[in-house]
């Protein structure tokens, strides 16, 4: 049974690597019709995260199979309860990612148009629902004995779960656009570091009664000080992103909105934790990490599988961000439209 | 509650239209990865340019498709918990594993490799971007592997025990369920038909062109390295197939019955290939047989017993309690038919092909309008395949161990379905029509002016940078 309480970490450490990277994904998409001036500016947009995009995403996925592998009842009521906004999620994914692909296919500007509104409602969407969802598992839930969530699509938006909709949208929002400062040059970068000034504070301010409301609605958990240490954490990082921001230290920046995501998501699990959703219906119907696991067996297997396979994966994912470190210029882009 | 919004059938339905929408795409990826892996490795060795505008091509089209399976794929990951909750909570501990396991081995090893090949041209050096379609090729035949292993496990469940307490399936042997015997022979025989679906892409490909006069050399070469492979993977395809016709007499005779529709058990059998049954479906009105063929290949002996429709309904009535045990006879029974008949169809013009060609030979106009139009053939064989093989399985889910009905997510209603399938059905129908848009665009663009070089060691890095 033990190894259960380790996988309810390793899938918690999945999340945080979805987040934190395809968050800052979102955050670019969303950056379009803020940054994004011409045709050259998008695809300079675009490019920073062309070659990442798909290896970020790929860790919801890792993380799914690891719930379901780890946690069959965590993954059969999560996700059959949340059945529309995760639908709306897919299909925002879906429009996201071929967006990518095909938006550079065609010639007219109608055609990149039509893919970049894509792009933008793609990334919105679960950054947004994300928030939402997460907010509401450590809310609590109507989950009744058979571990079936007996809500309705209304029951999630309260204003908790919409406050930690909010939450989501604007960090990674702020994340992004660090991301786009980092990786840019010239006056796209400028006005990128401008917009995180803006966006930073509005930021701060949601993310902080965010984490307020949590805690209070935590304070008898016995493990409170891991969650008062993580709530904390996030928001000095947050802060201190912002105080980077302005004193254009664009890698300190980035690198604190994404402590700040990471931290997030720790608070959420200490938050939960030893629940995996817990039930408002009757404490006695909460999934738990006993609860929701599977057999011994089987988790043995699988951490042996994760024993060596994560570092390898970090190991060749980190070359990767290394092999495309360069900032996109706009200078590679108007090269390429000039020879294409 | 309206009889049109029952949550079960609306579930099948989505779920069949969506996993056969991901099989659209799959085959392409898995075969064309394969292909231009080879086509790369062509030109690093030997620095003929043709084999770079080959690359460029198909890698061109390989990619267009690829972002397609991977939207759809993600899709398919959540749908077992979204839809099919009490089935997840069932199996989960089973099948969670080689999913969990598709993830961390296959799809990110995949998701990284894809990014360092599209936009790796001028950043990496020229081996090493050739090792990256390679490890993109490998992970995608993985990822197969191992969702065929999960699938495997659902056909033939094998290295679990039933957890009465928890009322669920339980893992005792993984090793088992990675070598289940149906995976064994599922996996050479899905990826080498993936592999004859992007032969016959290149053939028609080429042939399109071919049949204009344009970029001979290049496409004629196109042309015979499709046809060859086309053939080469057949027989693997036929090999594989027949054995996995054994492995389904052994673990699911019922099957094996329906896609003959051979209703009383027979030694020897004949298999048909035509018939018509009554509409009840409970006995045959009319058939056309070829005499011991069946018995030839379910048991590799002439007059081996093959078991009928009705003795094994009997025999589950009697294991499992009362109930129907029966596919429908007609779709496996035709579904068989046009799996084998169209995969067959399309080795046949690979044949034609190779003997209209030979010697430098060019063939009539309607060779090429056949070569352009048979490119479907084998997708549509794959696919059929796969309509063979999970609707036989019916009533099951997993065989055995859970009926379908009872696999359904208990809280999600019918019009929750309904508003999934609806949105999903038109998202995926405009898609379809994008891509396969896109995908003819490059094909009849062929290689791209600004790539074309004379002279191979002029072959400029930073011309074939990408940029989205
Ligand atoms: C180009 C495609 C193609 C072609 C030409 C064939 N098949 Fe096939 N077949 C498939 C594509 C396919 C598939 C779509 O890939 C399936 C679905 C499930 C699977 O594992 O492979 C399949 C399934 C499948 C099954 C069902 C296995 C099960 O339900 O457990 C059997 C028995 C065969 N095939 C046998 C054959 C034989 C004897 C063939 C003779 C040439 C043949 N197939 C040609
Ligand atoms: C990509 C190839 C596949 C295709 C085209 C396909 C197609 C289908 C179809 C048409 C059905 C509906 C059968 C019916 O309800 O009568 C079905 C059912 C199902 N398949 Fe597959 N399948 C594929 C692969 C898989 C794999 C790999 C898995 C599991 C890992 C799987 C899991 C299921 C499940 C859970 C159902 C139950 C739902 C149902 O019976 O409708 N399928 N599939
Ligand atoms: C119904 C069960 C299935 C599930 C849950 C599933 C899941 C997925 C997922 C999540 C992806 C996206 C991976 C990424 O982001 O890179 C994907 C893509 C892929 N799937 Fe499936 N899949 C199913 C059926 C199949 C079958 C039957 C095959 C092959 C035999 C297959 C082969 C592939 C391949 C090769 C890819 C990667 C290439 C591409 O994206 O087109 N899948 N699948």
């Amino acid at each position: 049974m033990d190894l259960a309480y380790l996988w309810f970490f390793i899938v918690g450490f999945f999340f945080i690597g979805y987040f934190v990277l395809d968050g800052f994904d979102f955050g670019v998409g969303m950056s379009l019709p803020f940054l994004g001036r011409d045709n050259t500016d998008r695809r300079q947009l675009i490019n920073t995260i062309g070659p990442v995009w798909d290896l970020n995403e790929t860790w919801l996925i890792v993380a799914g199979a690891a719930m379901f592998a780890a946690f069959p009842e965590w993954y059969a009521t999560l996700f059959s309860g949340f059945y529309l906004p995760l639908l709306l999620i897919l299909i925002a994914l879906i429009l996201r990612g071929v967006s990518f692909e095909y938006r550079h296919q065609g010639r007219s500007p109608e055609w990149a148009a039509a893919f970049d509104r894509m792009i933008v409602i793609g990334s919105a969407v679960p950054a947004f629902l994300w928030g939402v969802a997460f907010a509401n598992i450590i809310q609590g839930t109507p989950i009744d004995a058979d571990f079936e969530f007996t809500g309705t699509l209304l029951t999630l938006l309260n204003p908790y779960g919409i406050l930690g909709g909010l939450t989501t949208l604007l960090l990674f929002f702020t994340h992004g656009v660090q991301f786009v400062a980092l990786k840019t040059d010239g006056e796209l970068r400028e006005r990128a570091r401008a917009l995180a000034v803006r966006s930073g504070l509005v930021t701060i301010a949601v993310a902080a009664s965010f984490l307020v409301w949590t805690v209070l609605q935590h304070l008898d958990i016995a493990h409170l000080p891991v969650l008062l240490a993580a709530a904390g954490g996030a928001a000095a990082a947050l802060i201190g992103s912002w105080l980077a921001n302005r004193a254009g230290r664009d890698g300190w920046a980035f690198g604190l909105t994404a402590l700040t995501t990471a931290l997030a998501v720790v608070a959420i699990l200490a938050a939960l934790f030893p629940n995996v959703m817990p039930s408002t219906t009757d404490p006695a119907f909460s999934l738990t990490i006993e609860n929701a696991s599977s057999s011994d067996y089987t988790l043995q297997v699988m951490s042996w599988v994760a024993l060596v396979m994560v570092p390898l994966v970090l190991l060749y994912q980190g070359w990767t961000y290394w092999v495309f470190r360069k900032r996109v210029t706009r200078q590679t882009i108007e090269l390429a439209e000039a020879v294409h | 509650m309206l009889d049109w919004l029952d949550p079960l059938a609306l579930a099948r339905w989505q779920f069949g239209l969506t996993t056969l929408y991901h099989f659209l795409f799959v085959p392409l990826t898995i075969g064309m990865a394969f292909l231009v892996a080879i086509l790369q490795t062509a030109w690093v060795r030997t620095g003929k340019i043709k084999y770079l505008h080959l690359t460029r091509l198909f890698g061109r089209i390989f990619l267009i498709n690829f972002a397609m399976g991977v939207v759809t794929g993600i899709v398919q990951e959540f749908q077992f918990g979204m839809n099919w909750s009490d089935y997840s909570r069932f199996v989960g501990d089973v099948f969670g594993a080689p999913l969990a396991m598709e993830g961390l081995l296959a799809f990110f090893l995949e998701a990284t490799f894809i990014g360092l090949w599209i936009f790796g041209w001028d950043k990496l050096p020229q081996k090493l971007h050739l090792a990256s379609i390679w490890m993109l090729s490998i992970s995608t035949a993985m990822s197969a592997y191992f969702i065929l292993a999960a699938n495997a496990f659902m056909q033939n469940p094998v290295g679990f025990r039933i957890n009465e307490e928890l009322g669920r399936a339980e893992l005792t042997d993984i090793g088992a369920v990675l070598t289940n015997p149906v995976v064994l022979a599922a996996f050479p025989h899905t990826i080498l038909a993936s592999i004859m679906f992007a032969a016959v892409v290149v053939v028609a490909v080429a042939a399109w062109h071919l049949r204009r006069g344009q970029y001979d050399e290049t496409m004629r070469t196109a042309l015979r390295f499709g046809l060859v492979v086309n053939l080469v993977a057949f027989a693997g395809v036929a090999l594989s197939g027949d054995q996995l016709s054994l492995v389904m007499v052994d673990t699911q005779p019922m099957k094996m019955a329906a896609a003959e529709a051979l209703y009383t058990t027979s030694a020897p059998a004949s298999f048909s290939i035509f018939s018509w049954g009554t509409p009840d479906g409970s006995s045959e009105i009319f058939s056309i047989r070829v005499p011991y063929l069946l018995s030839l290949l379910s048991t590799h002996t002439l007059t081996g017993e093959v078991e009928g429709i009705n003795d094994l309904q009997a025999q589950y009535a009697a294991e499992f309690g009362p109930g129907d045990y029966t596919p429908i006879i007609w779709v496996t029974y035709w579904a068989f038919r046009w799996m084998i008949g169209l995969g067959s169809l399309a080795a046949l013009v690979s044949v034609a092909g190779l003997w209209l060609t030979r010697g430098g030979r060019t063939p009539k106009d309607w060779a090429w309008r056949v070569a352009i139009w048979s490119a479907p053939l084998p997708l549509v064989a794959s696919l059929v395949g796969w309509i063979f093989t999970e609707m036989g399985r019916q009533p099951w889910l997993v065989f055995g161990l859970m009926k379908t009905e009872d696999g359904v997510s208990p809280g999600v209603t019918g019009l929750e379905v309904a508003i999934s399938l609806i949105a999903f059905t038109v998202v995926y129908g405009a898609l379809a029509v994008v891509e396969f848009r896109l995908i003819r665009k490059a094909a009849i663009e062929g290689p791209r002016e600004w790539e074309a070089h004379d002279d191979p060691d002029e072959v400029d890095v930073q011309k074939l940078a990408t940029v989205y």
